[in-house]
């Protein structure tokens, strides 16, 4: 089994070697990188690509270790113990499997995301430690062992929220998913927009790149975003002569708030254009 | 062999463990990478880094170590430093650049090898020697399109080695107190309640209810568990602060996600009739610290960050604040503070050895009763294993 991008999804050869050793070697890999990189993206695509199902846990501040294991209903057993239901008996009903079960049970290799874990509580890597050593786990309530039946191709998605414990980190792969340089970016774009028009695929990056240079910005536009705003430019068949104003009066490029997503950043642009303009 | 690339990683301060140096030979023995240096590279740091603000510090690691090893000719060659050092720049513009020969690899340790045996002196902008700034293909800070670089900055992007451009440079630090390890030493400081809606099963209770409804279901739900603390944090800002403002920021970050009763005010230096809560507007939006005094109850812990450097007159004098003319002194407002709220620290991010030469430090020290601790994990610690009593 080996990953090497997909149609969709452009995958820089670090990348596509980090996978393919987390594969090979049936180990976890951690992914970081700006918002937007496609992180989460990843897991889709290389369970896409290899033909695998996926199975997706997606990590909420409240989201405890054990909920990817299993759950005991224990109200609903008690409720079903006064109507005198059979099914009581067997505790094996009230017992809802999480994502690692489904995922342990499946008969086919799978790939399985665990989406951004920094979201919940710093114990929470350390709770699933052995799970994701072993693959294994013991269901207290019916004294059972589940086993992964082949072991899932596993990734784990972090924004830096918080610092992740050294044990947990020992067991994975890592890899940062840099910020894509110019021709990585063209190669995204042709393929999420093949039909794009050459000229204004090249004035929409430069004024994207100059973007993402400007000081000071609280959120720079990333990848997603830019992927956004190239749709909107489209749809409004904007010409690219318009996003070449550099020594025209209107200097904010049209649609940017598709780039820019906090009112403060719009601010801080316009008055830099503003002085930009001052200074000619 | 790779016994000594570990070691070196590991002299270099790097965290790397033996788990993870077994599983980067067994990467290796399954064929993961070929045999490219290149590719020995990215995995090498996908196994033992866990971290990309050590990436700088790994590309450095990994440079000096397989400089040796690179297998290129004549690499033996010691290249002086002042050959190499930033002298001329010249700016082609891109035809200049389009014009210069696309040397192929092979072709270009060729050249090299004539060019190392051939040069002896320092050379700087020409085309043809190893140098600076020029647009022969050795050196640095030149324009070749495909050259190799020696040393010094990336400034045309072209150079063929990935890991002399460390590129993952300004993610490097070297924080002691990361954020992990600040909740942590705060974890001290719980005092778990259960408040709010009932949505966890009470099982002891749920039991002994059914009994006494004689078998009849009588279910019983409470409140999960909370830290139910209240934290009052007091913020100095600006001036001396300034070189604090790191760890100041994270010990901030980290507090807001351990405490859900957690207030923060500013001040600078000194604590007057007056906080503020945020920076852009303080001379707008004060607030009135009588107010405050009033408002939160004495199960606040009071939790001071400050360097508690600035000039006596500003504790001891009327009129002695930096901000505005204050009426009553800051030691008369501290004082105030600390009888509504008695369980207060103050965490001083000034080394502690330092303590005893800065006057307002130990006056500060004397009015908080000795609670003044280091920001540091271990003072933190101490700090908050007093205000946990």
């Amino acid at each position: 089994m080996r990953f090497e991008g997909s149609e969709q999804y452009v995958a820089t050869r670090d990348l596509t070697l980090a996978v393919n050793a987390a594969i090979t070697l049936q180990r976890p890999l951690l992914i970081k990188g700006e918002p937007g990189t496609g992180k989460t993206m990843l897991a889709e695509e290389v369970a896409g690509a290899l033909g695998l199902p996926l199975f997706q846990w997606h990590v909420k501040s409240t989201t405890k270790a054990q909920q990817g294991l299993y759950e005991y209903d224990a109200v609903s057993r008690l409720r079903d113990s006064q109507l005198g239901e059979a099914k009581v008996a067997d505790i094996g009903n009230y017992i809802v499997k999480g994502v690692l079960w489904e995922a342990f049970n499946c008969e086919t290799p799978s790939v399985v995301l665990i989406d951004e874990i920094d979201k919940a509580d710093i114990e929470f890597p350390n709770d699933l430690l052995r799970e994701l050593d072993r693959m294994e786990f013991y269901v207290y309530e019916t004294r059972q062992l589940v086993k992964a039946r082949h072991r899932p191709i596993l990734f784990i998605t972090s924004n830096n929220e918080k610092e992740l414990p050294d044990a947990f980190l020992r067991r994975c792969f890592f890899h940062y998913i840099k910020f894509p340089d110019k021709e990585t970016m063209v190669k995204i774009v042709d393929v999420h927009f093949p039909g794009l028009k050459k000229n204004l695929l090249r004035e929409a990056l430069e004024v994207f790149f100059e973007l993402r240079e400007i000081p000071g910005l609280k959120k720079k536009p990333s990848t997603s975003e830019l992927l956004d705003w190239l749709k909107l430019l489209l749809a409004e068949d904007i010409p690219p002569e318009a996003l070449r104003s550099k020594d025209q009066k209107a200097a904010i490029p049209p649609l940017h708030g598709a780039l820019l997503k906090n009112e403060q950043d719009v601010h801080l642009f316009e008055r830099l254009i503003f002085m930009a303009r001052q200074n000619r | 062999m790779l016994i000594d690339f570990f070691l070196h990683l590991k002299a270099s301060k790097l965290p790397v463990s033996t788990k993870e140096f077994l599983v980067l030979l067994e990467a290796l023995r399954e064929h993961v990478v070929e045999h490219s240096l290149d590719d020995f590279y990215v995995l090498s740091r996908a196994t033992l880094i866990k971290d990309e603000t050590h990436f700088d510090k790994f590309d450095r690691a990994f440079g000096e170590y397989f400089k040796g090893v690179e297998a290129l000719p004549g690499m033996d060659v010691l290249i002086p430093e002042d050959w190499l050092r930033d002298a001329v720049k010249k700016h082609l513009t891109d035809a200049e650049r389009a014009k210069l020969e696309k040397y192929g690899w092979d072709k270009l340790m060729e050249t090299l090898k004539e060019r190392l045996a051939e040069q002896k002196e320092r050379h700087s902008g020409g085309s043809k020697w190893i140098g600076t700034g020029g647009t022969s293909p050795f050196g640095h800070g030149g324009t070749h399109p495909e050259g190799i670089r020696f040393g010094g900055k990336s400034e045309h992007r072209s150079a063929v080695k990935v890991w002399a451009k460390r590129e993952f440079r300004n993610l490097d630090d070297n924080v002691e107190l990361g954020t992990r390890n600040i909740k942590i030493a705060l974890r001290r400081l719980r005092h778990f309640a259960r408040q709010g809606a009932a949505d966890e099963l009470d099982l002891a209770g749920t039991i002994a209810g059914t009994a006494r409804n004689a078998g009849w279901l009588d279910l019983h739900m409470r409140p999960e568990r909370h830290n139910a603390v209240k934290v009052l944090l007091f913020l100095d800002i600006g001036g001396s602060m300034d070189d604090h403002i790191r760890v100041c920021e994270e010990l901030f970050s980290a507090c807001r996600s351990e405490f859900k009763h957690l207030e923060h005010y500013y001040f600078h230096n000194c604590v007057y009739e007056y906080v503020w809560k945020d920076n852009a507007r303080r001379h707008n939006n004060r607030i009135p610290l009588h107010d405050l005094l009033h408002k939160y109850g004495n199960d606040y812990k009071l939790i001071f960050v400050g360097d508690a450097t600035m000039s006596p007159y500003e504790i001891l004098q009327p009129g002695g604040s930096i901000e505005y003319n204050n009426s009553e002194p800051g030691a008369t407002w501290l004082r105030r503070l600390t009888d509504t709220w008695p369980h207060a620290i103050w965490l001083n991010p000034e080394p502690e050895q330092s303590w005893p030469y800065r006057q307002t430090i130990s006056m500060i020290h004397n009015l908080m009763g000795g609670r003044m601790f280091p920001l540091t994990l271990d003072g933190l610690a101490r700090g908050m294993r007093l205000l946990s009593k």
